[in-house]
């Protein structure tokens, strides 16, 4: 192809390239790696509704959930979900700091939301609530701690982008890359819809 | 692909440094204040309603949290990732919807299936269970 293109560069090309590649197909590939780790959660989920009521003889959801630090966790990914909506709003207009400034504030929600569920698993093993007491908690573990897990590489891809930003600026390179985790922490708001009303509220109903 | 097709593909490569990754949508302080809000209520209501036992019937909560979820679900799709049927000519939403049907079919068939092997359960006595093939 290359060849080709030095001999020629004014005329017009009446051929397909070989390995044409049209701009701006990152967002679809990322589309399609999103609806695959869907497919991850629903079985999860699956798993979840299943065995969610094989306590084997051990404690109920109604025992263990504090609902008020649910709402707190889903209020802080809530937010982060916006500063990140802002963070791309300063992109698309250039602003370098606005961009890195929304970032670090999104980052520090996702923190918090870590910090938030970091404490709940360690207090329910410290009850002998751990993912080895029943079919029911260790579906719990599997379905919250793999989102808390994406949540997690989240926010490393977060500081690593960060870092690009601050290093080359809003290039085209940094751009598709913040594009692509911005559809990322939001596909991962919407599967803590999904935790939030069947696990924990669905839960604490029976 | 036709020639101009390619053409035309070229000429918005070329200035692509502004426009670039912006396929599935911009967003606008407008859509994202008004997802937030929407999320805000969508997810305040069903709390309310199983912390503040507001409803006597176990049916209908649950009901209502589905609702909710699947509403909030929809606002995120549409104010947070920017989804309409036009995103990447038609094709994030014919992923979408593609997904949707395997996960409807993983669900209900999971639940479905194990409902009805928990309930044909019988109980097996140890004579039985030797015998087993």
């Amino acid at each position: 192809m290359s060849n080709i293109d030095k001999s020629a560069p004014e005329t017009p090309e009446f051929y397909l390239r070989e390995d044409y590649h049209p701009e701006g197909s990152a967002g679809l590939g990322f589309w399609l790696y999103l609806m695959s780790d869907c497919l991850i959660f629903a079985v999860l989920f699956a798993t979840y509704a299943v065995v969610g009521r094989n306590y084997a003889a051990g404690p109920s959801p109604s025992d263990l959930f504090d609902l008020k630090l649910v709402a707190i966790n889903t209020g802080t990914l809530l937010l982060s979900s916006i500063t990140f909506g802002f963070a791309m709003l300063s992109m698309e207009r250039d602003h370098r700091n606005g961009t890195l400034m929304w970032l670090a504030v999104t980052g520090v929600f996702g923190l918090v939301f870590l910090g938030i569920e970091l404490y709940e698993f360690s207090h329910l093993i410290q009850e002998g609530a751990g993912p080895q007491r029943s079919a029911f908690l260790s579906a719990f573990f599997t379905l919250v701690g793999t989102h808390g897990l994406h949540v997690t590489f989240g926010t490393i891809w977060l500081v690593v982008l960060m870092t690009q930003v601050s290093q080359h600026g809003l290039v085209t390179e940094n751009r598709r890359r913040l594009m692509c985790l911005s559809m990322f922490w939001h596909f991962l708001d919407v599967v803590w819809i999904g935790v939030f009303s069947v696990v924990y509220l669905m839960g604490i109903v029976g | 692909m036709t020639v101009k097709g390619l053409a035309h593909e070229d000429a918005s490569a070329t200035h692509h440094g502004h426009n670039n990754g912006h396929e599935a949508g911009h967003g606008s302080l407008r859509g994202y204040v008004i997802g937030f809000t929407l999320s805000v209520v969508l997810t305040a209501v069903p709390f309310w309603i199983v912390m503040g036992n507001l409803l006597d019937s176990k049916l209908m909560t649950v009901a209502a949290i589905m609702l909710f979820g699947t509403a909030q679900i929809v606002v995120h799709m549409i104010y947070f990732l920017h989804m309409n049927a036009k995103a990447e000519g038609g094709w994030m939403i014919m992923a979408l919807i593609f997904t949707i049907i395997i996960v409807a079919i993983a669900l209900v068939g999971s639940l479905w299936v194990m409902y009805h092997l928990n309930t044909n359960m019988m109980p097996m006595s140890p004579e039985q269970m030797k015998n087993m093939p």
